[in-house]
């Protein structure tokens, strides 16, 4: 479904994706992990397609289309959903006629009908439950005010009512609570079919408790440098980053 | 003030002498009315004056020096009727709607709907002609024709315009819509509307001016409203300014609160050449609230400038200021809000913001809070911002799938929102909204 090959990308002259080289498969949960500013956050960013990154090689193939020749919109439409690592606020714009513009621009991009006003409300309340998401919180300005927590459960419930097919979710769980991070983490498991697939980034173990990935793969200084199953996780939770950034920096020496 | 007169104005200024004078000659004896006293005052004020440049304080980014060079015809005849009117938006508004064209009020196209045992609506040229005792309390009282050319260039000059008197105790639900077009379709046209509006104690009303402008020539409108609002009185104000890229509009709104009195001022500049309004705002009694809102969003080289000044004078008042804009191509914005709290004004609550979008480099606003304090126990806040579009917000809602040119529209509307939502008379407001829609999309 995705398939990322050799990706490099840099921003003001600093580039921060170095090479990056990873297939994902329908259905599949990928975690992505490694130390701060290694790169995780501009990796989902530049597939998001957020303009401030160049990208300076490599290709990025979506269901057999360039990705990287779309326009952020498209690429929401063809199935690709970001949940940001830091929500923007949005004064004015309530998080329903938000949801409401985006769900029937999608709807449009796809040839299919706009929902009315009855069909959107059914699936909002539906979809609000997923998430134990408050109706009035859907009624304020978007994100305007939400406490860390509710922006991110936001972000969860924004995902299931555009129904994406690769999820890139880039820190969800920093910031929840452990009620609210079983909330969020059951949301994403019931969005979990054999055509959906995940990218998780996190910093923790006990997200992975719940999200339980196909693969883990560690990032640093814009490289995927360690690629593993469930069980590098636990590795990374014990014996943090260390080994593997001696392991790097000794190879980049040579 | 001679170095700060603009001599690029002898033309017109010599045009608007003369016009005076012979405004005299027809004046069969009645010259010696206070009101005419009052005019004759007015137009040697002008005189001394004369058209301000950017040296005078209060012109500094508003130059009116291409205005004063042309010349425009304040006499125009013009045959503009019903079927010119079904031409331009909304020529269907309910309620009490009066038109004025190039300042002339027209009887035909106009309606009155409130009773008259609530309301009196007449224009001012009859009022000035036939009952001249009902705006001698009044005219000429409140806004100042002494420092400000325009207003003295209005009080010596004006001819028409209207002279509403709302009743004691009275809710008018109607509202009152003075609809002003400039109809410029065969020369440069000028106007000077004078309106009087009194609003008895304990009332209730809703005023709406509306400016456009019809045709291609040049078009140049001098206004001045007076509106004294009585005691526990509530006045909405709504000026809207829908005029053409040739169109100057300077206009001076002076308004006197009394006592418990609330006014609510919302100015809509959607489009005008060269626009100036002047908001002044005294609060002459205690328990008073004024809201004063404001939305320009000019584009191409448009220049709107909104001077407010609010003058708290008595205990326990509280003013609210929220003025927003948009900028767009290579316009340019002013704000200047003062806000005077003299010695008496204990315990007032005067708030002043001012926040602008320039969606281009070429773009320009300069804002300008003067607050000056002279009672010590006061709550005064002010805050003026200008910053781009929100990118991250753009972002964020193109990665929902919005497309980027959308992303911009809802963003720039939701900005506009808390000034669009305060205007009352639904017609208005949605044409309003529609407007702006028309010209963020045009802008991209
Ligand atoms: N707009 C920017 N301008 C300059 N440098 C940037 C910008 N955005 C990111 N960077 C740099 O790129 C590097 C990678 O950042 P990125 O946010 O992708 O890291 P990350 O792996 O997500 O880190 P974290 O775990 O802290 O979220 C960092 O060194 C960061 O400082
Ligand atoms: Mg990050």
């Amino acid at each position: 479904m995705l398939t990322i090959s050799n990706l490099h990308a840099r921003i003001e002259e600093k580039e921060i994706l170095r090479g990056i080289n990873l297939e994902i498969k329908p259905g599949e949960v990928h975690a992505i992990m490694g130390p701060n500013g290694s790169g995780k956050s501009t990796l989902a960013s530049v597939l998001a397609g957020r303009e401030d990154y160049e990208v300076t090689e490599g290709s990025v193939t979506f269901n057999g289309k360039d990705l990287l020749d779309l326009a952020p919109e498209k690429r929401a439409a063809e199935g690709i959903f970001l949940a940001f690592q830091y929500p923007v606020e949005i004064p004015g714009v309530t998080t329903i006629n938000f949801l409401k513009t985006a769900l029937n621009e999608i709807r449009k991009y796809n040839g299919q009908e706009p929902l009315d006003a009855a069909q959107f409300l059914k699936r909002m309340k539906e979809k609000a439950k997923l998430v134990k998401i408050d109706d009035a919180l859907l009624k304020r300005s978007l994100n305007e005010g939400f406490s860390g927590g509710e922006k991110k459960r936001n972000e969860i419930f924004q995902m299931a009512m555009l129904e994406p097919t690769l999820g890139l979710l880039d820190e969800t769980d920093s910031g929840l609570d452990i009620d609210a991070l079983r909330i969020v983490a059951e949301g994403v498991n019931q969005l979990r079919d054999e055509k959906r697939s995940f990218v998780v980034v996190t910093h923790y173990q006990r997200l992975l408790d719940y999200i339980v990935p196909d693969f883990v793969h560690v990032l640093y200084k814009g490289r995927i440098v360690k690629s593993g199953t469930k069980e590098l996780a636990l590795e990374l939770e014990e014996k943090g980053y260390d080994w593997i950034k001696n392991e790097v920096d000794a190879l980049e020496v040579a | 003030m001679s170095s700060i007169e603009n001599k690029d104005g002898a033309n017109l200024k010599a045009e608007l002498i003369a016009d005076f004078q012979t405004s005299q000659a027809v004046l069969n004896g009645k010259s010696a009315l206070p009101v005419h006293q009052l005019r004759s005052e007015a137009m040697k004020s002008f005189d001394k004056l004369g058209f301000p440049t950017i040296r005078h304080e209060e012109w500094k980014y508003s130059n009116v020096s291409n205005l004063v060079k042309q010349t425009f015809d304040f006499h125009t005849k013009t045959d503009f009727n019903q079927t010119d009117l079904e031409k331009i938006p909304l020529p269907h508004l309910t309620g009490n709607v009066l038109y004025f064209i190039n300042g002339v009020y027209n009887a035909e196209l106009s309606q009155i709907a409130t009773p008259e045992s609530k309301l009196q609506v007449l224009p001012f040229s009859v009022a000035l002609a036939q009952q001249p005792e009902l705006i001698e309390g009044y005219f000429g009282k409140y806004a100042n024709y002494e420092t400000d050319a325009f207003t003295a260039l209005n009080t010596a000059l004006s001819n028409d315009g209207v002279v509403v008197k709302v009743a004691d105790n009275k809710v008018v639900e109607e509202p009152i819509i003075l609809r002003f077009i400039a109809d410029a379709r065969t020369a440069n046209v000028g106007s000077q509307p004078r309106n009087l509006i009194v609003v008895g104690q304990n009332s209730q009303v809703k005023i709406a001016e509306a400016y456009r402008t019809v045709g291609d020539e040049a078009a140049f409108v001098n206004t001045v409203t007076e509106i004294i609002v009585g005691e526990s009185a509530m006045v909405d104000y709504y000026k809207v300014q829908n005029e053409s890229d040739k169109s100057y509009h300077i206009g001076t709104t002076q308004v006197y609160q009394k006592g418990r009195s609330y006014f609510y001022a919302a100015t809509a500049t959607l489009n005008g050449g060269f626009v100036r309004n002047n908001l002044n705002v005294v609060l002459d009694g205690e328990h008073i609230e004024s809201h004063l809102y404001g939305l320009y969003v000019p584009n191409g080289k448009q220049h709107v400038d909104n001077h407010t000044l609010v003058d708290h004078q008595k205990p326990n008042c509280e003013s609210n200021e929220l003025y927003k804009g948009i900028l767009m191509d290579k316009s340019t914005g002013v704000f200047n809000g003062k806000i005077f709290v003299r010695e008496d004004a204990q315990k007032t609550n005067a708030y002043q913001n001012c926040r602008n979008v320039v969606t281009s480099d070429e773009a320009t606003m300069n804002t300008k809070p003067q607050l000056e304090i002279w009672a010590d126990d006061v709550k005064c806040s002010h805050g003026t911002t200008t910053g781009q579009l929100n990118d991250e917000a753009i972002f964020y809602m193109q990665s929902r799938g919005i497309p980027k040119k959308e992303a911009i529209r809802l963003q720039l509307l939701a900005f506009a929102q808390d000034v669009v939502t305060q205007i009352k008379i639904d017609s208005i407001r949605e044409y309003i909204e529609e407007l702006i829609l028309e010209k963020l999309e045009a802008a991209r």
